[in-house]
């Protein structure tokens, strides 16, 4: 596990956070700070927020009240410009990896940094094919996605988010939609970036692999973040109820 | 009655069959445009444009494209406006396509998967960015037989601007069976011509959607 800097200043910061679907309130006031390098695991039962939440970080979900800022820079819906600035500090992998089926796997990878960042073909390429080597495809340039594995779509994915070099990784259950043999391989990149530094925030369903990589657990029930605490103290010794009862539920 | 050789009537009837197909490509590509168009207001502005263009879409699905042909060449001369039936055909067709085919490429954009839409706007890419550079072309895919579809109706359809005096094939074969009094085989050949011009298309239809599904 790599080091991260509490001192310095989060990358993420929610301040107050609410979030309503008609009269069903999902968010109802979170406070959380993300610091440099820092890796968080989001976990809880489904229906307790933690999607919604991530999802909210780079605006895929509107919020009601509160603020959130990336990098320093508030979110901000309705700026279009704002929100491109914004995401281009923050990259999302999904459960259902979303890669464009009509684009190998190295233009999924090169097609944002050429239209955002306006880098040219050739820098584009070679990033992306650096970074295909970074998840272990550097064979897979041409390979369009029907002719991947679902754990190599997803390691696609993740080279698809780096390419744009964000502040924050988000990843979204990314391991819940793959066959069980292939979830090792996405984990195994995924902890290398955590290794390397990279600022993350993962909702998962993986709680030995959340114990290992994570610096904190934040373990969210009905719209609150409930216990919150490094992955020891969390797993080991719960302090409410409601996390005991998640964590046996889930150990059987 | 006029003598009227099999030659004479094959060469009035494809001289006719130009307008039809000029015909056809006005209202393909003005259709094509204004549905574009439309399509892309309804994107962009989902409250506003939805409503003004689901209204416009209500409206030209809902009425006989007879009358849509009849209310250009006759709705117009009342204003003072007077037109060719040229002018009022290309209207009435093109207003009439546009209709179909923005609702028709509309259900093909909801046909591409939601996830398609957040990952590239999770990529800060812009809207028009994610149009043309995602969902457009897998949208493309999706609509290439329903658009073929209409195309061939609309070619068909082009057969009613006769009623507003345009000479088109259908026009014009009506004027030779009553003039040489072999109706069957005037229409035969009328119907021919008509097959002559759709089946091409949906033969080239069929083509593109095979290839469109490799290249994918």
């Amino acid at each position: 596990m790599s080091h991260a800097d509490p001192s310095a200043a989060p990358v993420v910061r929610i301040t107050g956070l609410r979030k309503r679907f008609g009269e069903n309130e999902v968010l109802k006031g979170i406070d959380l700070q993300v610091a440099p390098g820092e890796v968080i695991a989001i976990i809880g039962r489904s229906g307790s927020g933690k999607s919604t939440l991530l999802r909210c970080i780079n605006g895929l979900e509107t919020f009601d009240s509160g603020s959130l800022a990336v990098g320093g820079q508030p979110l901000a819906h309705g700026d279009a410009k704002a929100m491109r600035a914004l995401r281009q500090q923050v990259g999302m992998v999904f459960q259902s990896f979303n890669l464009f089926p009509h684009l190998s796997a190295g233009r999924n990878v090169m097609l944002a940094p050429t239209l955002v960042k306006k880098l040219p073909h050739d820098a584009a390429q070679a990033l992306a094919q650096e970074l295909l080597v970074r998840v272990g495809l550097g064979e897979k340039f041409d390979a369009m996605p029907d002719q991947l594995s679902g754990g190599q779509q997803q390691r696609v994915a993740i080279a698809r988010a780096l390419a744009m070099a964000p502040a924050v990784l988000l990843c979204d259950e990314i391991t819940s939609a793959l066959d069980p043999e292939l979830v090792g391989e996405v984990l195994r990149v995924v902890e290398s970036l955590a290794a390397q530094g990279m600022t993350m925030m993962m909702v998962t369903h993986e709680m030995a692999f959340a114990r290992k990589v994570s610096h904190r657990i934040v373990f969210m029930h009905a719209g609150r973040i409930h216990e919150i605490g490094p992955a020891q103290s969390l797993f080991d010794n719960p302090s409410t109820p409601e996390l005991k009862q998640f964590l046996s539920a889930i150990d059987r | 009655m006029v003598d009227f050789p099999i030659q004479d009537i094959l060469r009035h009837l494809l001289l006719a069959a130009r307008w039809t197909i000029v015909l056809s490509l006005i209202a393909f590509a003005g259709g094509g445009l204004v549905g574009l168009a439309l399509l892309v207001a309804r994107i962009a502005r989902p409250r506003l444009g939805g409503w003004l263009v689901g209204g416009y879409v209500q409206l030209f699905q809902g009425t006989p494209l007879l009358m849509q042909l009849f209310l250009a060449y006759f709705g117009l001369g009342l204003f003072g406006i007077k037109v060719s039936a040229w002018v009022a055909a290309g209207l009435a067709l093109t207003l009439y396509s546009s209709a179909f085919l923005t609702e028709i490429w509309r259900g093909c954009i909801n046909a591409v998967p939601r996830g398609q839409w957040e990952a590239s706007a999770s990529l800060a890419l812009s809207l028009p960015e994610q149009l043309r550079w995602v969902i457009g072309p897998q949208a493309l895919r999706i609509a290439v037989p329903p658009t073929a579809g209409f195309m061939v109706q609309l070619i068909k359809g082009t057969a009613l601007a006769s009623v507003i005096g345009f000479v088109e094939l259908t026009r014009t074969g009506s004027m030779i069976a009553n003039a040489t009094f072999r109706p069957f085989l005037v229409y035969s050949l009328v119907a021919l011509m008509y097959f002559a011009l759709c089946w091409p298309l949906s033969a080239w239809s069929r083509r593109l959607e095979r290839n469109l599904n490799v290249a994918r």
